[in-house]
């Protein structure tokens, strides 16, 4: 056997460090707030002070006077140009659908929303600006809780709808013809559970602050903003402002993080657009961090009823769910859809013959809330893991055993759940069993056991998750069923330039998850080309014509997969090429490292580089051919695919102060193939962080008139690293069947894991104290409440 | 946000410092490490007409000992306390507080005085400071003065300091042969405490001879537990004894509800972190 040539490692499975870390990590970068242009005016914005009030007289004639300011807008002022603010998730038909202007123009209806803007030559006049306008507020009632907000007679957000609920949303199996009833279930069940549990409000703390600028002069409107999705945003500013769609351009630059929180169309970004649009310069505004506290959009907020029936030997029988979810005061981008994407989810990994859900959408005097790393997941599985617990607490069982006898068996895939998705392939036990061991599950409730007998005062607690997940959002058929607005489709641009580099173009929009560094190893495994040869273009809507941008672990599930299908288009454009330069028939080629050859004989052959300049200089072409290498490609997933894991978290519960340490965290992923493990390792590191800090740290929190408690980082408090224990990671790797990657998504994982596991933990550690469940975060001193009440 | 506009000066001694913030009348304000002030201004809760920035007079940086006590300079930063060699060895609580407070930034910028003339009742030093009984070392346009650290706190954000003084240093006395310990209870690691306790002990005869108890955010100003104090004094040195002297650990303190807990459970922390805070400066 002769050895030619080294074959080349493959790129998929490296793992490479990031290449886009170094200008992210050191800020030597362009984000939004770094952008300065010829005679750029800053923004400042006067929020309201008042979670209800009719604006009786609002005069910003004082801050015109100012030096410094240019001009300043009232809502009533730009009255005219404004269009409500876009939803494009009506779940239901006669969903009540209020509207939502940038800026309040009669009536506001939470704490930070938007009254006035004010422009002017520097930032610290534009703030001058703001203090000088006065503002006359009638206050109205406040509408804080979800139960109130529904009962007869409530107060109401918007008094013109006449209710203060915006929809109704049923899922049944036995309408859908997935499941059984489950009133029967509920009917004759041997045991049942009925739970109500609270899922806080969350405010999303990405690190770069929200920023937009718009630059009005020019042919077209330019907007760079830092957000997660350009091309949504593109198409929602010509809706809602009547600029035909070819005469707006998004950037979204480097962006510092979303979790969701940049999924939106901003009342911030209308207004600039508006200002910018009036008076014909260009206009930036960034948050501050209180403002953003207020202003963005909150996560979860929601109130779950749950009824788990089963037999006495542990078998599940039926679950029932009913929820209230708070929208907030209005509906952003897709905040009705958000609840509903958990409906999916409440049967998780488990065989549950009946199932019905159903998920009232309240207005109330708050933020508005929306999507929120893992959306409506992680509230699924938080729930269906904590019953799952208090189940097997109720029948003396092993959590773990109950786990095992009701979950889908590996050999049973592809398997169609209760709430009728296709889960295509998993396993289950394979996961598990590395977690416990990885974790040393049986020492740990030896040791439980020991603390519990001698009364310790830190009690020890062990808490499962055993989860999966719906992402790679999504086939768009599903979606369309979903009454959602848009489809679910990627699409990726390969193109091969004359010296052989490659030039990528993405329509998702990464902001902060190393796109950059992952498709450039999967461009380098299938044309053969150098990973440093590979440029990652994205986020801007001339350059990245088409895409449907990132979140719902959607990117490289679905984006990575456009991206091979077009890899594939150049390798096929090249090979009558390479037949030609070769003199061989095409039949007779073979692709393999990047490099067309004539089978048999290997030493002949032509790689993708030598026919990219082939095509360049078009000096001697086969007839009649087209001289281009490059092509698009679009994908529209025919699924979801479906990562899961366990997860298992060992707490220390200081029974005394109520204090909890985690002492020791395992996870065991399985995201399908990994193209960069060290990728993977972050996400899942930061994704754990962030369901411990829903299980123990952070809650927006309202006073009773509706002023935000949390407002800023010394009361709504992020963990940091130095609040988290080392995580034991591992992996399982069952391939996703629906595309050639076999990748399945790993953003949002950790955190849809790890919230149960950890309040499963804190509550299996006060257990013997009578203990059963601590509400959400488990601050040290709600866990001393609930020891103090089961006391009593 | 930004502040709204002010004058700034940066003396290079006290004596032109105090001078200055007298010339500049009520509206002025000291800027030592800015970690207190400079978030309030930035919020637009105060707009003072000139900033006095110290950080210009090296005569305020820097720990020295001087007989008895170990002399601590106003401009001298959390991370230079905590480091000190001199204050590990001779008053390693406060070394502890300083340790214990926000993250290496703050630590780096926020000073020793600053702390102690801000008097946010959840800051962690001024109970360290009422614990190991320091004196305040104040100048003014009359000189200086010396006021007892059990005199210097008199409301939540208020002190003794006239609008013409500034905090020069602070002497804090050698307590030769005691154990002490600073206990923070804090929702996150760089998060402001719930409840503190500073506690100083020295034993004698197996037992415990004299306690010196403050506690951090149970009321406007940090206090001392005396109650607790009284019954530790030549109480045996077992946990038991220490459980039944910490129970009145709350009494007389007036702790606030809000968002981060409630005074119930302040008040519960204050008896089982004294005992902890006592118990590990007893070597228990
Ligand atoms: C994120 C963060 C976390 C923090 N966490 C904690 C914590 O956990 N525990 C804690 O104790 N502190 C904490 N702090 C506060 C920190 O300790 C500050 O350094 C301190 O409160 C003020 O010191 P400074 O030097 O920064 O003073 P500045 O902010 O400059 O001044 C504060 C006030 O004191 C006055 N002043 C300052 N020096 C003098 C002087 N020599 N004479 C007279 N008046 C003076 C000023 O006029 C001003 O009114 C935190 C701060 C931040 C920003």
């Amino acid at each position: 056997m002769t050895v030619t040539e080294e074959r080349p490692a493959a790129e998929v499975g490296h793992a490479r460090r990031r290449k886009e870390d170094a200008r992210l990590i050191t800020g030597r970068t362009m984000w939004t707030d770094n952008i300065t242009l010829p005679g750029m005016l800053h923004l400042a914005i006067l929020r309201s002070p008042m979670a209800h009030a009719r604006i009786a007289t609002i005069d910003v004639g004082p801050a015109r006077e100012l030096p410094g300011v240019i001009a300043a807008f009232s809502g009533r002022d730009l009255a005219e140009d404004m269009a409500s603010l876009p939803c494009a998730w009506p779940v239901t038909e006669d969903m009540v659908h209020p509207d939502h202007l940038p800026l309040a123009v009669d009536e506001v209806r939470h704490t930070g929303e938007a009254v006035a803007v004010v422009a002017a030559r520097d930032r610290a006049s534009a703030l001058d600006g703001l203090e000088a306008i006065e503002v006359d507020y009638d206050e109205l009632p406040v509408v804080l809780d979800m139960e109130a907000a529904l009962a007869d007679g409530a107060d109401l957000v918007h008094a013109d709808k006449g209710t203060n609920k915006s929809f109704t949303w049923v899922f049944d199996s036995a309408e859908a013809g997935s499941g059984g009833n489950v009133a029967d279930a509920l009917d004759g069940a041997e045991v049942k559970l009925s739970r109500r549990y609270v899922q806080q409000r969350l405010i999303p703390a990405y690190m770069e602050p929200r920023s937009v600028v718009v630059d009005p002069t020019g042919d077209v409107f330019t907007v760079w903003s830092a957000t997660q999705i350009p091309h949504i945003l593109r198409l929602m500013i010509a809706m809602t402002t009547g600029t035909p769609e070819h005469k707006v351009r998004v950037v979204a630059p480097d962006v510092g993080g979303g979790f969701g929180g940049k999924l939106q169309v901003t009342p911030e970004e209308l207004i600039a657009f508006h200002v910018a649009r009036r008076i014909g310069k260009p206009v930036k505004h960034t948050e501050t961090r209180s403002e953003s506290m207020q202003a963005t959009h909150h996560g979860r907020d929601q109130i779950q009823f749950i009824d788990l029936t089963a037999r006495r030997d542990g078998t599940v029988t039926g679950l029932n769910v009913r929820l209230l979810a708070n929208m907030g005061a209005y509906l952003g981008l897709v905040t009705p859809g958000v609840p509903i994407l958990g409906a999916f989810m409440y049967n998780a990994i488990y065989k549950i013959p009946a199932y019905r859900f159903e998920c009232t959408g309240v207005f109330t005097n708050t933020a508005w809330t929306d999507a929120y790393r893992g959306a409506g997941r992680p509230e699924a599985t938080y729930a269906i893991e904590r019953i799952v617990d208090e189940l097997a607490a109720e029948l003396g069982l092993d959590p773990m055993e109950v786990r095992r006898k009701n979950w889908i068996n590996h050999d049973e895939f592809p398997f169609t759940t209760v709430a009728g998705l296709t889960y295509d392939s998993g396993n289950y036990e394979a996961a598990t069993d590395k977690a416990t061991q990885l974790f040393g599950y049986d020492e740990l409730r030896r040791e439980q056991a020991a603390r519990r007998e001698s009364g310790d005062l830190v009690q020890l607690g062990i808490g499962i998750s055993t989860y999966t997940e719906m992402c790679g959002l999504a086939p768009s058929r599903v979606l369309g069923a979903l009454r959602y607005g848009a489809g679910g489709w990627e699409s990726a641009t390969v193109r091969v330039l004359p010296t052989g580099k490659v030039e990528v173009v993405t329509g998702t929009s990464p902001h902060g998850q190393g796109h950059e560094t992952a498709w450039s190893q999967i461009v380098a495994d299938q044309l053969g080309v150098p990973f440093e040869d590979v440029e990652v273009l994205h986020g801007d809507t001339r350059t990245s014509v088409r895409g449907l941008d990132t979140y719902g672990s959607r990117s490289l599930a679905v984006g990575g997969t456009a991206l091979v299908k077009a890899c594939q288009k150049v390798i096929k454009n090249a090979k009558r090429i390479a037949a030609h330069m070769l003199e061989a028939s095409e039949d007779d080629l073979e692709f393999a490292d990047g490099t067309w050859r004539v089978r048999g004989t290997p030493d002949a052959g032509k790689t993708i580089a030598e026919c990219a300049l082939a095509v360049f200089t078009s000096h001697d072409l086969p007839d009649g051919i087209e001289p281009n290498l490059d092509a698009d490609a679009t994908h529209d997933p025919e699924n979801f695919s479906f990562p899961h894991g366990t997860h298992l978290c060992a707490a220390e519960v200081d029974t005394e102060t109520g204090w909890v340490n985690i002492r020791k965290y395992a996870a065991v992923d399985d995201v399908g193939r990994v193209i960069n493990p060290l990728i993977v390792e972050g996400q899942v590191h930061g994704g754990i962080a962030q369901g411990v800090a829903q299980a123990l740290f952070e809650e927006a929190v309202y006073d009773e008139s509706g002023n935000l408690m949390t407002g800023t980082f010394v009361d709504y408090t992020v963990p940091s690293a130095a609040d988290l224990p080392a995580f034991d990671t591992d992996r399982t790797e069952t391939p996703a069947t629906g595309h050639p990657l076999g990748a399945k998504g790993v953003g949002e994982a950790g955190t849809i894991a790890s919230t149960p596991a950890v309040v499963n933990a804190v509550v299996d550690a006060l257990r013997p104290l009578g203990v059963n469940d601590v509400r959400m975060p488990c601050t040290p001193e709600r866990v001393w409440q609930a020891i103090q009440e089961a006391r009593r | 946000m930004i502040p709204t506009s002010f004058d700034y000066t940066r003396p290079s001694t006290v004596d032109e410092a105090v001078s200055t913030l007298r010339a500049a009348g009520e509206d002025a304000k000291i800027l030592a490490g800015g970690q207190s002030l400079i978030p309030v201004l930035r919020l637009r809760l105060a707009a003072p007409s000139t900033l006095i920035d110290l950080g210009g007079i090296s005569d305020l940086v820097g720990i020295r000992s001087d007989g008895d006590s170990l002399v601590i300079g106003a401009m001298t930063s959390h991370a230079e306390v905590a480091a000190s060699d001199l204050v590990r060895q001779h008053a390693p609580m406060v070394a502890e507080a300083a340790q214990s407070i926000g993250d290496p930034q703050v630590r780096h910028m926020g000073t020793f005085g600053g702390s102690l003339s801000h008097a946010d009742p959840a800051g962690d030093l001024p109970s360290v400071a009422l614990a190991l009984d320091a004196a305040m070392v104040v100048a003014g346009p009359e000189g200086r003065r010396e006021v007892a650290a059990g005199d210097f706190f008199t409301d939540h954000f208020t002190t003794v300091l006239g609008a013409d003084e500034i905090l020069v240093e602070v002497r804090v006395p050698k307590l030769a042969g005691w154990g002490m310990r600073y206990v923070k209870f804090n929702r996150v690691a760089q998060a402001w405490a719930i409840v503190g306790v500073a506690a100083a002990v020295r034993r004698d005869n197996g037992g415990i001879a004299e306690a010196r108890v403050a506690l951090t955010n149970m009321g406007p100003t940090p206090i001392r537990a005396r109650g607790v104090e009284q019954a530790l004094a030549g109480a045996d040195a077992d946990l038991d004894a220490l459980r039944a002297a910490c129970e009145t650990a709350a009494e007389g303190a007036s702790p606030s509800s809000d968002v981060t807990a409630s005074a119930e459970y302040r008040g519960h922390l204050a008896k089982v972190l004294s005992r902890r805070a006592v118990a590990a400066a007893a070597g228990l």
